[in-house]
């Protein structure tokens, strides 16, 4: 029978970043007199931290295959300026732009891939490169200037919210209804998976430790809807990310694609000798993020209603820290979807938290930077122990 | 002349499982090009590790005398500094340095702190002189052929005032002339007093040069001849070096062997990076349905290059030949055709080639076959979890269970590993390369009865394995390889080990 404390010590690792994440949330809370958690200020971080989390997952594929993507806040940035220019100046559909956008991202993307994956060119030169290229090229797309404002129906992928279909004014109730749906659902696989588990013999969380955790899990998410349904609702962005967490959590936990991507990451050699096309599986990964990074641009782009040449700007850095703060290994086949969002809103958190407080942004820098060398500090550690 | 240099007495080394050295005793007199002679896996290296001090005092038991003296060598180093110097088989100068900043390292010559390049270049000039290599000390490494680079090799360690000269298969990746220049170098040295120990397969050079050979077998000195006292003949270095009880290491093989099913023909490889180098040579073999072929040789043979060649081009360059399954011409151009054509091969680096050993046993074991275990567009974990029991059963896989990863399975544990992932993709022709290295009595037994199993259920089977007793063994027919070529093949039933390393020796001695 396991004590209790083993159990703890067991999955501390697993869950250290999410409870880390609970007690920075907690801290600000106090510390910010309450205005952390006000619905509005709510769907501000999220708003504002929606890109970053929607190019950390891109970045997660491309750090499990072991490198990092460089590139990702100059094409963001670039796409950014693509659209406006085509909105603004040419006076293009939105739907069209967003398509073309896409496409670009994607293009973008596969030129990385063609270098790192088909000449051997490693990636941190090629996306060193990219950041280069796509920054120049934004600047002499907008001529060095601002171009804006964007149709309404752009604004909106940052600044709208999901529709109430139940027309309940002062309370967001689609919402609610949303966040039932999910928990229940969230609820029914974890508990479809533990029995599965249990048939094979294979290790569970005792029952008390399992109840607790999806009591947690509901909690979180209802306490998310609820606090949102009490400002406008659930925002588009917030939606477009919880889509994306969930696609791309199956592809790396269920596909055999995911699969693949992972074994490359934890030796590549092993996984070519295997009959698998490794250069293809990095090739995909490039271009998911040229996909992914352009989206982001679009949302970055939309939320300030003007595409800069400064867009973009050192994003890159975010995302991979994030990456990293949510346990993804630098040598490749660690890291989880889920990792890198409790990562990203670490990173916003304390972004939002310390604004709040009035911290200067000279200070805000260290102790991000303090954050993530303890974060990777305390996961090697773990890894040392359990290793021996 | 009678002065001993080294002796020592009484060593033996134990690895976990194994004991690589049981009381060896070895002595060398000075001024001697003294040979050490063994098939692989006799303890060779391991005895000249043990004198390096590669393995240091304490780790081994017996006694090492140097100059008159005992030594307890920590370290490389501290047996460098009382004058024993080690050149390795796999050369280890940096390629992208010079001949002197070679010769030099980590002992560069000084004036205030800084290197002082003039002198650095005289000594190395004159160091190369005494080598016989006429090269710029400026040339780089990477510009010098394998035999120049192992002259460089020897004059860092004539730097480095050496008393006792060890060169591991000095001349196993040379060719004829480089062989000749390095073996009458070493005449040369003994004339100046130097005294040498020569580790070689090549029974024709030891000959020719050695003073004195020892014997080594399975870890235990056999015979030590001397020139001019004993008669030194072929076979008699051949019989000491084999000549071992064969009885109940092996599972009892019954053979149902059918129609030939796969083929190679005329097959050329080259070297990756040095394009004139071709490792393979007019290559020809065949293997029948439940048939075990065994590839014997020596290290450096090409038998891996040549497998991985096969295996989708794994490996070289300017690949020619034909590869035949079931009378049919298959592409074999990248692995994955390979492997959907039905050839598999278990690497002998099962750590850094065969598996990902931060991943589990059930995600190794289905790796090789993701599409078999697919439910729609996702991984069925349910038919995964199924695979990996029931390989785990039929290989008898040690592991608390398959969830374990297989970077804490023990090496035999993680062969089967390796194994019942080749099992999973379901190949017809499985290739095993030295599936048995560093794995202990116990679990190469086990090994030996999954080859049996799988041949009885009409797999095809390819074994290289560089310990003749195994392929003498588990095998029903041999083919020999020596340089690139097969210069051999016989049924198992004829074959002995003697008649084996006959061939090898005297295709050797064709080459010089």
């Amino acid at each position: 029978m396991n004590t209790f404390k083993s159990i703890i010590k067991n999955n501390i690792r697993q869950y250290g970043m999410l409870i880390a994440l609970v007690f920075i949330m907690i801290f600000f809370w106090i510390s910010t007199d309450g205005i952390l958690m006000r619905p509005v200020n709510i769907t501000n971080l999220l708003l504002q931290n929606s890109y970053i989390i929607i190019m950390a997952i891109g970045m997660l594929l491309i750090i499990v295959t072991g490198v990092v993507d460089l590139s990702v806040g100059s094409v963001c940035g670039f796409i950014g300026g693509l659209a406006a220019v085509l909105m603004v100046r040419y006076h293009f559909n939105v739907y069209v732009t967003m398509l073309i956008c896409l496409a670009v991202g994607a293009a973008i993307g596969a030129w990385n891939g063609f270098w790192v994956a088909y000449q051997k060119i490693p990636a941190f030169i090629v996306t060193l490169a990219g950041m280069l290229i796509f920054r120049g090229l934004v600047l002499w797309l907008l001529g060095g200037e601002s171009v804006g404002p964007f149709p309404e129906e752009f604004q909106r992928i940052a600044s709208g919210f999901i529709p109430d279909f139940f027309h309940n004014p002062g309370f967001h109730l689609t919402s609610i209804v949303i966040g039932v749906i999910l928990s229940i659902i969230i609820v029914f696989l974890d508990f479809r998976s533990r029995r599965n588990n249990q048939k094979y013999e294979f290790e569970v969380l005792p029952l008390p430790f399992f109840i607790v955790k999806n009591l947690v899990v509901v909690a979180a998410i209802m306490g998310l809807c609820i606090v949102m349904a009490s400002y406008k609702g659930l925002p588009n962005v917030l939606v477009l990310m919880g889509v994306l967490a969930v696609i791309y959590t199956i592809i790396t936990d269920k596909t055999i694609l995911g699969r693949r991507i992972y074994a490359m990451g934890g030796n590549e050699k092993a996984t070519k000798l295997s009959g698998i096309n490794t250069d293809r599986l990095s090739f995909f990964c490039f271009m998911n993020m040229g996909v992914l990074s352009a989206l982001a641009g679009m949302v970055f782009a939309a939320r300030l209603n003007s595409a800069t040449p400064k867009a973009g700007n050192s994003f890159e850095m975010d995302v991979i820290a994030a990456n990293y703060i949510g346990g993804a290994s630098t040598t490749g086949g660690v890291g989880t979807v889920v990792g890198a969002l409790v990562g990203a809103f670490i990173m916003g958190i304390l972004n939002n938290g310390m604004s709040i407080m009035g911290i200067n942004i000279d200070w805000q820098q260290v102790i991000k930077g303090m954050v993530l060398l303890m974060a990777v500090f305390f996961d090697v550690k773990q890894k040392n122990k359990s290793g021996k | 002349m009678s002065e001993v240099i080294l002796e020592m007495r009484n060593i033996t080394k134990t690895f976990p499982g194994v004991k690589a050295l049981d009381n060896v005793s070895f002595s060398v007199r000075k001024g001697d090009i003294h040979a050490l002679v063994g098939e692989n896996g006799a303890g060779k290296s391991t005895l000249m590790k043990v004198l390096s001090g590669v393995y240091p005092h304490g780790s081994y038991e017996g006694q090492i005398f140097f100059l008159g003296e005992e030594r307890q060598f920590k370290d490389i180093a501290d047996s460098e500094s009382v004058g024993i110097a080690i050149i390795h088989q796999e050369l280890t100068l940096v390629p992208m340095l010079s001949i002197a900043e070679n010769i030099f390292l980590g002992n560069e010559p000084r004036k205030n702190g800084i290197v002082n390049w003039h002198e650095e270049v005289q000594k190395s000039k004159e160091l190369l002189k005494t080598v016989g290599l006429r090269e710029s000390p400026q040339t780089l490494i990477s510009d010098l052929g394998l035999g120049k680079q192992q002259l460089v090799e020897i004059a860092k360690a004539i730097s480095k005032k050496v008393q006792l000269l060890i060169l591991d298969e000095p001349t196993a990746s040379l060719n004829e002339t480089d062989s000749e220049k390095l073996l009458d170098l070493l005449v040369e040295f003994k004339k100046h007093g130097m005294t040498s120990i020569l580790i070689s397969h090549k029974i024709q050079e030891i000959k020719k040069v050695a003073d004195v050979i020892t014997i080594l077998r399975d870890g235990a000195t056999i015979e030590t001849l001397e020139k001019n006292r004993d008669e030194i003949t072929e076979s008699r270095i051949i019989r000491d070096m084999v000549g071992r009880d064969l009885t109940h290491r092996f599972p009892p093989r019954e053979s149902t062997i059918g129609e030939t099913i796969f083929e190679v023909r005329d097959w050329n490889v080259y070297h990756p990076t040095h394009s004139d180098r071709k490792v393979c040579k007019e290559v020809n073999l065949s293997v029948k349905k439940g048939e075990v072929v065994g590839i014997a040789g020596l290290m450096g043979a090409g038998r891996t290059e040549l497998a991985m060649s096969i295996f989708g081009h794994a490996y070289g360059r300017h690949i020619t030949g034909k590869v035949l399954l079931h009378n049919r011409e298959i592409d074999v151009s990248s692995v994955e055709k390979a492997v959907k054509n039905g050839i598999a091969y278990a690497t002998e680096d099962r750590k850094s080639l065969g598996l990902v050993l931060i991943q589990d046993v059930k995600s190794n074991v289905t790796l090789a076959n993701l599409e078999n275990i697919k439910d729609g567009m996702f991984i069925g974990s349910h038919k995964e979890l199924q695979a990996a029991t029931y390989y785990k059963n039929k290989l008898s896989i040690r592991c608390s269970n398959i969830m374990q990863k297989t970077v804490n399975l023990s090496g035999g544990n993680q062969q089967k590993v390796v194994i019942s992932k080749w099992l999973f993709a379901d190949p017809e022709v499985l290739i095993l390369d030295e599936p048995t290295r560093g794995i202990d009595v116990g679990a190469k037994f086990e090994i030996y009865t999954i080859i049996n199993k799988l041949a009885s259920e009409g797999k095809a089977i390819i074994l290289i394995s560089s310990e003749l007793p195994e392929i003498l063994g588990v095998c029903d027919r041999i083919y020999i390889m020596n340089e690139g070529k097969i210069v051999g093949e016989m049924p198992a039933k004829e074959a002995s080990q003697e008649k084996i390393m006959e061939r090898i020796m005297l295709t050797q001695e064709v080459m010089g």
